[in-house]
């Protein structure tokens, strides 16, 4: 396409040729979202955008000037450095193309709900070399529950300015990319409301047996469970006969949930819920049933992030919220299980023998 | 044996299990050989038994052990002295307090097994190459074997043999035929078990062997998955149910469906039948079908009261009347043969899908086929030998039963099973021989306080518990046949060894996940065929092991747990067809649960809850 690319793309429309526009994070839920799986509503502001913003702006040279001569070993001056660019990218305001774009796609999304300001999730979603976009990995920002198009914009400019953290500066000095190496998407998102929410991966993470699946799932937001705050409710399912094979419910002590001050608040579990299953059977096997599909799509094992929105009837309340490749497992070579033989009933004689050998334990 | 080491559990030596009160003299009931005894205990001490409850729960009464001796022969001489399969000979057997216990004997010096090796892969190579040729042989002998045994009639005893003796020159006469009769019978019994381990024995290696290898690629594959894979869709078991299906439909066709009203008896519902033509036309179809589909027993077939729907139509009657309502109402009552076929196609190519590497692929493959050839021996055999065959086998004896009865040696013509075969030969021979002389005999005067004794031992034996096994426990079980056949696998033993509280205290009970789902209901607890009909709907069935008759019943209940049964139990895969949660082999749970408890069955997982 030789037009201009555009600075949004909604997740419905995303496709792979996008990547260095969205970022890998949003591009995954564009692939999740066109697979027909249950993904919240959303849109990437594109990199363009952001480019457009720091032109008109008229930024490159001040954060230049600001990061060029930071050393990278030198805590305090990449603090100040970080401090003075971080300062610079919010204290400008968005071109009026840009802004607008923001507040028209916010205002479809609000019709597409019903709600004049549904909350939403801001998240970066870094691009570049991919060395750059891996290294950012762990230092995306996260705003939820941002409401009204004022919070979404005041939001969307630090998702920008967090790509100049003390940490990220020292690392990609360090590394030696350049400054332009990376650039910065930003996914929006409706938020979700969990009233449970967790991991998922399509392959047993224990022994590799890659035709089951195990979910863990805790009360609220996922991030008790993803930070391993708490020891969440394990289920097991075939994922051939979508049959749940075994359940381990621990004591889930707290949860984060949505709060209207800080915006995610950590509480106790209510005593009556502590020590229940969080999830019932059939959420159970929705979710390894589109855990399968994402599998399906990629051809391989993934890692895959998901909540239950409480507000929701089944099964639309089961979402997926992010997929990533399992690496473990997929990066070991197989050897075969048995020794091949020509006649069948070498087999059976093996395993007559075998039972000879005590197992193990 | 040097060293001494710390002391592994054990259980009970069978020489230091007491006599149940008032059961004393037990052992007369049954074969010298058949007992623990002193003359071979430094043998019969050193050894692991446990006991049968999968085949034989119930007290043997003494003529019924006529199974269990067929199947001691039968099992063992084909991995002894036929097949020659390298680690195992056969499963030697000792009744303890009227109960069964077995043992096997695995072979475990490397040299011995190395030995059979080549025997074992010509010889088994040649059943496994050969197999549906010689399985549609078997077909046909072992029907034969079941006509040659309705062909044989039982004679009375006449006052005076017919003249024909004479005019035909028949030099023979009833008292010569009725010895010659029951000689045929119990021949024939021995023959069946023959027939019944020819193909058993290797079927379930095969099967086991692709078992085996699911659970190394997939280690958290259920058993109810594998066998799904292997199953047939067209087994000789569900063929009953499906008879009574299509006489659904007939009936309806026929317009004769006002017959089979609620609260009328089989015999009300023919003889109203009989007044009509159609009615007529109906009966006649039943008839044709009763032959063989109603030689189906309501328990194992293994005892001599485990009564058949040809004995006992009640069951059936109350199968059809539900059908016909069914099909009233416009259900679909068939079964969804192609819907199973598509679902077990599906589910093999996905397991193969994610095996990792082309050379599991192909094992896979080679195993499940193998898995699938010798199946259809394995799902049928039952048919023919427990319930199409031991039907007859038990009526034929009731024949002799009401012989001895009438001339004065039993008050109840049941009361011959409470002999052994060998005791009925004899008073056979006390009878005929009084016949032939023409003085009283002496079994009148002499079996029926013998058999007032062995009734009540034999009640006193039903509520006495037999202990899991005997013995001491070996580091490892390497039997195979005692891992497939009964289940019984070193976690198993250990299980059983795990201290545990009184009977009642414990709340959760471990099995086999024979068939998925989860189901709560109340628990009613069945010892014993008869008490099927306490059965309410909605209830979860606990019981020692069910048959595949009792689909009826599965229709009424919620769940079912048994004390025993393995991977391919009767229980497993019946509940796996009408989709009814299960779980077997728990070991305790007749014993744990009580009727009128609520429980929770979870097929999934293998797992039983008492709730309250």
């Amino acid at each position: 396409m030789a037009a201009t690319p555009p600075y949004i793309i909604w997740f419905r429309d995303l496709g792979p040729e996008a990547r260095s526009l969205v970022g890998g994070k949003n591009l995954s839920l564009g692939e999740m979202t066109q697979a027909g799986l249950r993904v919240p509503a959303g849109f990437a502001l594109t990199t363009r955008a952001y480019e457009h913003f720091l032109e008109r702006a008229g930024l490159r040279r001040a954060i230049r000037a600001s990061v060029a001569s930071v050393d990278p070993r030198d805590p305090a001056a990449l603090e100040h450095a970080s401090l003075e660019v971080r300062g610079i990218i919010e204290g400008a305001s968005l071109p009026e193309e840009v802004e607008g774009a923001l507040r028209g796609a916010y205002a479809v999304l609000a019709a597409e709900t019903r709600d004049p300001a549904p909350p939403v999730a801001v998240r970066s979603s870094a691009t570049g070399e991919d060395g750059a976009e891996a290294s950012f990995a762990g230092q995306q920002e996260t705003y939820l529950w941002v409401r009204g198009p004022e919070a979404l914009v005041r939001h969307t400019v630090r998702c920008w300015s967090s790509l100049y953290t003390a940490q990220a500066i020292s690392y990609r000095a360090r590394m030696g990319f350049a400054l332009d190496a990376i650039s910065m998407s930003v996914g929006i998102q409706r938020m979700v409301d969990a009233r449970v929410a967790g991991v998922m991966f399509t392959l047993n993470p224990l022994n590799g047996d890659r035709s089951k699946t195990v979910i863990e799932a805790s009360w609220g937001l996922g991030l008790s469970v993803v930070g391993g705050e708490v020891t969440p409710d394990e289920y097991w399912v075939d994922k051939v006969t979508l049959e749940v094979t075994k359940r381990t419910i621990s004591p889930k002590d707290f949860q984060y949930v949505r709060d209207p001050v800080a915006g995610v608040a950590r509480t106790a579990v209510p005593p009556h819920l502590r020590d229940v299953a969080c999830l019932t059977d059939e959420e159970v096997i929705e979710l390894a049933r589109l855990g399968g599909a994402i599998e399906g799509r990629y051809g391989s094992p993934r890692d895959i992030e998901w909540a239950i929105d409480g507000r929701l009837p089944f099964p639309d309340r089961v979402l997926m919220l992010q997929s990533r490749p399992e690496t473990v497992w997929a990066n070991r070579r197989a050897e075969p299980l048995v020794r091949p033989r020509a006649d069948p009933i070498e087999y059976v004689m093996d395993a007559l023998l075998s039972r000879q050998r005590p197992g193990p334990g | 044996m040097t060293q001494v080491k710390a002391p592994a559990p054990r259980f009970p030596s069978p020489f230091e299990v007491a006599t149940p009160p008032g059961c004393e003299g037990w052992q007369d009931m049954y074969p010298y050989y058949y007992v623990f005894s002193e003359d071979r205990r430094a043998f019969e001490d050193g050894k692991l038994w446990f006991h049968d409850g999968m085949h034989h729960p119930e007290p043997l009464y003494p003529f019924d052990t006529i199974t269990c001796e067929s199947w001691w022969v039968g099992l063992g001489q084909y991995n002894s002295r036929v097949f020659i399969v390298p680690p195992a000979l056969g499963i030697d057997q000792r009744v303890l307090n009227g109960y069964l216990f077995i043992s096997a004997n695995a072979i475990t010096d490397p040299e011995v097994v190395g030995k059979r090796v080549d025997f074992f892969k010509r010889r088994a190579g040649y059943y496994y190459e050969h197999w549906n040729e010689l399985y549609a042989k078997w077909e046909q002998k072992a029907t034969e074997t079941i006509r040659e045994l309705q062909g044989i009639t039982v004679p009375d005893l006449p006052e005076m043999e017919d003249e024909a003796v004479v005019t035909e020159g028949r030099g023979v006469t009833s008292a010569y035929h009725v010895i010659a009769a029951y000689d045929r019978c119990i021949e024939n019994m021995y023959k069946m078990w023959q027939l019944h381990f020819e193909f058993l024995n290797l079927g379930y290696a095969a099967y086991l062997t692709f078992h085996g290898f699911c659970k190394q690629a997939f280690p958290d594959i259920a058993d109810q998955t594998v066998a799904k894979m292997v199953s047939g869709v067209d087994v000789m078991l569900f063929r009953p149910d499906d008879e009574l299906k299509r006489l659904a439909r007939l009936a309806l066709d026929l317009g004769v469906t006002d017959a089979f009203a609620d609260g009328r008896t089989p015999e009300q519902v023919l003889a109203q039948l009989a007044r009509s033509e159609p009615g007529k036309q109906w009966v006649a179809d039943l008839d044709k079908t009763k032959d063989p589909w109603f030689y189906f027993s309501y328990g194992a077939g293994f005892y001599h009261h485990h009564r058949s729907w040809i004995d006992n139509a009640a069951l059936p009657f109350s199968s059809l009347r539900s059908y016909i309502l069914r099909l009233q109402r416009g259900e679909d009552i068939a079964r969804p043969t192609a819907k199973v076929q598509a679902e077990r196609d599906r589910i093999i190519a996905e397991y193969s899908a994610l095996l990792k590497t082309d050379e599991d692929r192909k094992a896979f493959g080679d195993m499940l086929n193998l898995a699938r050839t010798v199946f259809p021996f394995v799902e049928n055999h039952n048919f023919y030998v427990e319930h199409w065959h031991h039907t007859i086998f038990w009526n034929k004896m009731r024949e002799f039963a009401g012989l001895l009865a009438r001339n004065g040696f039993f008050g109840d013509a049941e009361d011959m099973f409470y002999l052994h075969r060998r005791e009925v030969y004899d008073a056979l021979y006390d009878l005929v021989a009084s016949w032939a002389v023409g003085t009283p005999a002496r079994g009148p005067k002499y079996w029926p306080p013998i058999v007032a004794k062995r009734k009540a031992i034999i009640t006193k034996l039903y509520d006495w518990q037999p202990p899991p096994a005997l013995g001491p426990t070996p580091e490892v079980i390497t039997e195979p046949f005692t891992i497939m056949l009964w289940g019984i696998t070193t976690e198993r033993v250990k299980d059983w060894l795990a201290p545990r509280g009184p009977a009642g205290e414990s709340k959760e009970l471990r099995g086999f996940a024979a068939s998925p789902g989860v189901a709560e209901g109340t628990a009613r607890v069945i010892l014993s065929v008869d008490q099927l009909a306490m059965v309410q709907e909605g209830e979860i069935l606990v019981c020692p092991i069910t048959a595949p008759s009792w689909v009826p019943i599965f229709a009424k209940i919620k769940g079912a747990v048994s004390d025993i049964g393995g991977i391919m139990c009767h229980a497993a895969i019946v509940s796996r067809e009408y989709g009814l949660p299960a779980v077997v082999g728990t070991g305790f749970a007749t014993k744990t649960i009580k009727t009128g408890q609520r429980v929770r069955v979870d097929g999934n997982t293998g797992v039983v809850t008492i709730l309250e």
